[in-house]
């Protein structure tokens, strides 16, 4: 089924493209495919794009004069047939250490949810994660995907600080924090991969329609990563994901 | 170099951002008030884009190491050079180890330094704008010193000057244009958020500045979307939130108005108490 889609005016640059209100792989997908095309047929007056579940955002570099024109224009570019090459998604292997020194919510949550720590960590490793795109924090992950068993509130007061790495749950979503930063999200372990690492090129490794998938590792074996970061030998292993 | 000999409480190095990193979460950021840098980087020829120093609070001292020119603008925190007092919106010449120190608050809430060619600190992701976990340090401390150019040999001085519109600082009205949200809220609801003379609150800083009155609303959250600097979110609870440079690339609160380039610059010249008004602009 063809998605209908709204544009609105944000202001002076910026246009407001938004799908059906739903959080779903297929929106996404149109949404990156609608984004390759403009890149491909108008880079030069756009600044910036802010990708999220159910929107694109396309934010020029000087305001726009005609609103209407600018966006006949783009409908325009959505029906092109363009051969764009299907851009490629990798399965991005994250491992999180779900000892309870990281875990602090780890036996709360067992108790609310009525399930065993060991089937909390069973469910959370399960699935492969779909990123939808990257915001609120730099190399803040918006995943979906997350088990209906594990759904829980988030914490009534939320911490000041929640470390760097910590691998949580907050509503329908889990996330890694990747900085220190106040949150209410309920906290089950730390992943010793850095989401935004400001000393590389690229800083942030994932991409929008990428996939993470979390690997259980003992306490030893993330010292070990940690180690191994720090001293540049850890490479983050991934997989080309075929649909 | 500039000797930072007293930082002040909020002092930071800004251009004009960072832009293309939205899609890693990294915010645009840049000067809060770019219609006054723009006028200090052109009454010293320089770039609109170079980096200028933000003083968001006064009481702050800088030792410049080498000659140069520089400009100030934006607010006026009665600027002096080894204690004498200099103008805004000029050109102003610096000898080797002069001192500008910044007293009382005279109007306004961010007064700006731009210095012949910009000041040349690190570039990362293509900007100068500090920023927690991106630049080292997200404001300057004591005794940070930052590169300039050495502008010795260049004796000519010229004075120009810019008349500055003294209503960016005086009015209240803040131009805005309906943001995707607008739509959801009744009649009456719209009639309160363009009648209210909203006042500051306490909670304002380079993300994001909420206002202390109260929009009474049922509006559900949205579905996490992109937010702009300018972008006016509602809360559950009422309160309006405006963003600013700082702020985060998404939000889930319904956006109900946007600021114009020119409210954005105007409100950061707001500060606790200030009351503003927002003014729907005709397309």
């Amino acid at each position: 089924m063809q998605n209908k889609l709204t544009y609105k005016p944000f202001g002076q640059k910026a246009i407001l493209i938004e799908w059906n209100p739903k959080i779903s792989k297929t929106i996404l997908e149109d949404i990156l495919l609608f984004q390759s095309k403009i890149k491909k047929e108008k880079n030069a007056d756009i600044a910036d794009f802010i990708v999220a579940y159910n929107s694109l955002t396309i934010v020029y570099k000087k305001d726009f004069i005609n609103f209407d024109a600018q966006v006949n224009s783009l409908k325009k570019i959505h029906q092109l047939e363009i051969k764009l090459r299907k851009k490629q998604h990798y399965i991005w292997e994250i491992p999180v250490c779900y000892d309870v020194i990281f875990g602090i919510d780890l036996q709360e949550m067992s108790k609310k949810l009525d399930l065993e720590i060991s089937e909390i960590i069973q469910l959370h490793t399960a699935t492969l994660y779909k990123i939808y795109f990257i915001g609120f924090l730099p190399g803040f992950l918006y995943l979906g995907g997350l088990h209906k068993k594990l759904f829980i509130d988030r914490k009534a007061n939320p911490r000041l600080k929640v470390a760097k790495g910590s691998v949580a749950i907050g509503g329908k979503q889990t996330g890694i924090y990747p900085t220190e930063t106040a949150g209410g999200w309920q906290l089950i372990g730390n992943s010793p991969v850095l989401f935004f690492d400001i000393s590389k090129e690229n800083p942030c490794f994932a991409n929008s329609g990428d996939f993470i998938k979390f690997t259980p590792v003992s306490l030893s074996e993330y010292h070990q990563i940690v180690k191994d970061i720090k001293e540049k030998k850890y490479i983050i292993s991934k997989t080309l994901y075929n649909d | 170099m500039i000797k930072v000999l007293k930082a002040g409480f909020y002092t930071t190095i800004q251009d004009k951002g960072r832009v293309g990193f939205a899609k890693i979460g990294v915010p645009f950021s840049g000067v809060m008030d770019t219609y006054s840098t723009d006028i200090a980087n052109s009454i010293l020829n320089n770039n609109l884009e170079d980096a200028v120093l933000e003083i968001s609070f006064s009481n702050c001292e800088f030792k410049f190491l080498v000659a140069t020119n520089i400009c100030i603008s934006g607010a006026n925190f009665s600027p002096k050079i080894n204690g004498n007092t200099i103008k805004l919106n000029q050109k102003i010449k610096i000898n080797k180890n002069d001192v500008l120190s910044f007293g009382k608050v005279l109007f306004g809430a961010r007064t700006y330094v731009a210095v012949a060619k910009g000041l040349q600190s690190h570039l990362v992701l293509n900007s100068r704008s500090m920023f927690s976990g991106i630049t080292n340090s997200s404001t300057l401390k004591n005794g940070d010193k930052i590169v300039i150019k050495n502008l010795d040999n260049q004796l000519n001085f010229s004075n120009s000057s810019i008349k500055v519109d003294k209503n960016h600082f005086m009015f209240n009205n803040l131009e805005c244009l309906k943001g995707p949200e607008f739509y959801l809220l009744s009649e009456n609801q719209k009639e309160q958020l363009l009648t209210t003379h909203f006042s500051l609150s306490m909670d304002i800083n380079r993300m994001g500045f909420r206002l202390n009155e109260v929009l009474e609303n049922n509006l559900k959250s949205i579905i996490t979307s992109a937010v702009l600097p300018g972008t006016v979110q509602l809360t559950p609870s009422g309160k309006l939130i405006v963003l600013m440079r700082d702020c985060q690339v998404t939000g889930g609160y319904p956006r109900v108005l946007q600021l114009t380039e020119s409210a954005i610059n105007r409100l950061s010249q707001k500060t606790v108490n200030n009351r503003v008004h927002f003014l729907l602009k005709k397309r």
